[in-house]
């Protein structure tokens, strides 16, 4: 790492630089804040490196471009905030059926609605993990500062690829407008996964069949002489719709295995201070920084007290929550909404020790003080 | 001849399709699978992308790269296509409902940014997945399952509508003269930038059936009749012009084509 990698940089082009890092070559989008940077950046970016950019009519049409870039072997990004998330919804359980990689960034804002375009809200954990329709599993990451952002996209590309499926990047408008200092890796330094590509030839090949020793099955571009179907339609490995009920139960249980049972390689996460805690609290995103800041407070005063940081939120880091409940004893979620990801800490930590939840939904950060009060209070 | 087309770019193994006794479709999709033979098209060259309803189950039977997407996005998701590999002739099929209503608006954009695109339309003039309700097409005063009493709305012309927003190659058929689609595909393809053909077709089972049409053959007649080629209409005073649907090729521009933009700005740097 030298000095000369060091850059000022906000969120969004952390993003986009993860993005390109990560191979992304086609990027189309719609204009929303505060994600609109992020398609500003590729628009600017792309074409210079021989990528595409487009501006779409709308929310559905972009997400619906990046999966038939993707189809074609580029690897592809989408960005939006809240009322433009709920619009890809159909886009995402599309990608997630037809198994087709692709990234989603969410940067979100108030709602519901139009809300609060400008301020920042956690409002969309429960959306990024059941937004689309029907029974899924789906891959959510949470960056906490500008340079997570930066590696966080390029994980996000990376599992993308690796488990064919659309990987939502949710991140918070404050640290997507921030700007840090990053120091950026040597493009020989990242660790780039690309799809597997078909070890058979086109006569032997099935679309949808995984093969011995591989997680999700290989992928064809369209264009290089496999000619095969996509459909978001239940299909049996040819790729052919079915109404058969034992291959619908098959494929619907693999799409949501191949991630369920991977989550030591899906799950990343940074514990602070938890080695000889009592108590725990449990944020991500910017909330994290704030819960950091009260952590020190803490400390300082005698109390110990640690974090866990879901950087993977969706799978949720079941091992990790469950251990750290049978260690500590109270979990505090702090999240800038009324307790969605509470929810899941409760399911999953809630018969081993007590879990208390502190939100709020004005458009404001959480701030460190206000969460030493909760602690010390609540 | 048929059988030949069939064995060299069906999915036989899929067949037989799920279009009802009578349905057009199979007609519409052999003269657009007709074209591509004409042209000598590669079949690893060709995608073939389609949104949801009757017609755009026809991309399941067809051995091309073929990518059945969700309703109404077929443009969205071939735009992409396109853009990602323009090497690939891409081809949409699509039906009045998914292309006209819920994917109206991507008619519109990719007809205004000329993104060499083959859109073809299978009018039924209702949506017959669903089982007969009515479409944008419905003539006014039609009935479907959602219009017991007669569609009240004004029905549209999609031909208007992509020259309107930019197509540069506009032509309208029926499946009574599926030579004509063959021909207005193959024109389509030809073009380097956004084509739009219209191919009338026949739903006796709910369309038909709900609107006391009569049988397949007597709504294909139908369609004869109430047809008129674009030559015959402009000849013909304005007083007999009313209520004739005009077929043939409509509208020819040339433009430049959105991905040739695209790349001169790539090879701009």
């Amino acid at each position: 790492m030298t000095e000369n990698n060091k850059r000022l940089m906000q969120g969004n082009e952390a993003c986009v630089e993860g993005a390109i890092a990560a191979g992304m070559r086609f990027f189309a989008g719609y204009p929303i804040t505060p994600s609109t940077e992020i398609a500003e950046i590729s628009a600017a970016k792309l074409p210079r490196i021989g990528g595409k950019f487009i501006q779409m009519e709308d929310e559905i049409a972009s997400i619906s471009a990046i999966i038939g870039a993707s189809l074609t072997g580029v690897k592809a990004m989408t960005a939006t905030s809240g009322p433009g998330f709920s619009l890809k919804q159909e886009g995402i359980g599309y990608a997630i059926m037809a198994e087709v990689p692709c990234v989603i960034v969410n940067v979100q804002r108030g709602g519901p609605s139009t809300g609060l375009p400008t301020s920042p809200a956690q409002g969309d954990i429960m959306q990024a993990r059941w937004g689309t329709h029907g029974e899924h599993s789906i891959i959510a990451l949470y960056p906490s500062t500008v340079k997570e952002i930066f590696d966080t996209t390029i994980r996000a590309f990376n599992l993308s690829e690796k488990y064919r499926t659309p990987v939502i990047l949710l991140m918070d408008e404050v640290i997507a407008h921030m700007r840090e200092a990053v120091d950026l890796p040597d493009i020989s330094e990242i660790k780039i996964y690309n799809r597997k590509k078909p070890s058979v030839g086109p006569e032997e090949y099935k679309p949808y069949k995984v093969l011995k020793g591989n997680i999700v099955p290989e992928m064809a571009n369209i264009g290089e002489g496999y000619r095969y179907h996509v459909t978001g339609l239940i299909h049996d490995e040819s790729g052919a719709p079915t109404n058969d009920n034992r291959i619908a139960e098959e494929l619907v249980l693999r799409l949501v295995n191949k991630i369920e049972n991977n989550l030591d390689d899906i799950v990343y996460y940074e514990k602070y201070e938890l080695d000889d805690a009592e108590e725990a609290i449990v944020a991500f995103g910017a909330t994290a920084r704030s819960a950091k800041s009260a952590i020190d407070t803490l400390r300082a005063k005698g109390r110990r007290i640690g974090m866990f940081r879901p950087i993977t939120i969706w799978p949720s880091p079941k091992k990790q929550l469950t251990e750290l409940a049978k260690k500590v004893k109270r979990i505090m979620v702090v999240e800038m909404n009324m307790g969605q990801y509470l929810l899941e800490v409760e399911r999953i930590a809630g018969k081993y020790t007590e879990v208390l939840g502190y939100g709020r939904v004005n458009g404001e950060l959480v701030t460190p003080k206000e969460i030493v009060r909760f602690v010390e209070e609540g | 001849m048929g059988n030949n087309l069939i064995e060299k770019y069906y999915r036989t193994e899929r067949l037989p399709h799920i279009w009802c006794p009578g349905c057009g479709n199979g007609i519409v999709l052999r003269a657009i699978v007709k074209a591509i033979d004409n042209l000598g098209l590669n079949k690893d060259d060709i995608c073939v992308v389609s949104g949801i309803g009757c017609s755009s189950r026809a991309t399941g039977y067809l051995d091309f790269n073929t990518v059945h997407t969700t309703h109404g996005r077929a443009l969205a998701f071939a735009t992409g296509i396109k853009l990602a590999n323009p090497n690939l002739h891409v081809i949409v099929i699509t039906g009045d409902g998914d292309c006209a209503a819920i994917g109206g608006n991507h008619l519109i954009h990719a007809a205004r940014r000329n993104i060499d695109i083959t859109t073809v339309v299978f009018n039924n003039n209702i949506y017959g997945m669903t089982g007969g309700q009515y479409s944008p097409t419905t003539p006014t005063g039609d009935k479907g399952t959602t219009a017991p009493y007669g569609n009240i709305d004004p029905n549209f012309d999609l031909c208007e509508l992509a020259k309107s927003a930019g197509a540069t190659y506009v032509s309208r058929s029926t499946v009574y003269g599926a030579n004509m689609i063959t021909k207005q595909v193959e024109e389509g393809i030809k073009n380097k930038g956004f084509s739009f053909i219209e191919a009338l077709t026949i739903c006796p089972t709910y369309y038909g059936r709900k609107n006391k049409k009569g049988d397949a053959p007597e709504m294909i007649n139908q369609l004869k009749e109430m047809t008129i080629n674009v030559d015959a209409y402009y000849k013909l005073p304005q007083e007999k012009r009313e209520g004739r649907i005009v077929i043939g090729e409509l509208y020819r521009v040339q433009r430049e084509e959105y991905i040739e933009k695209y790349n001169r700005l790539i090879n701009s740097f």
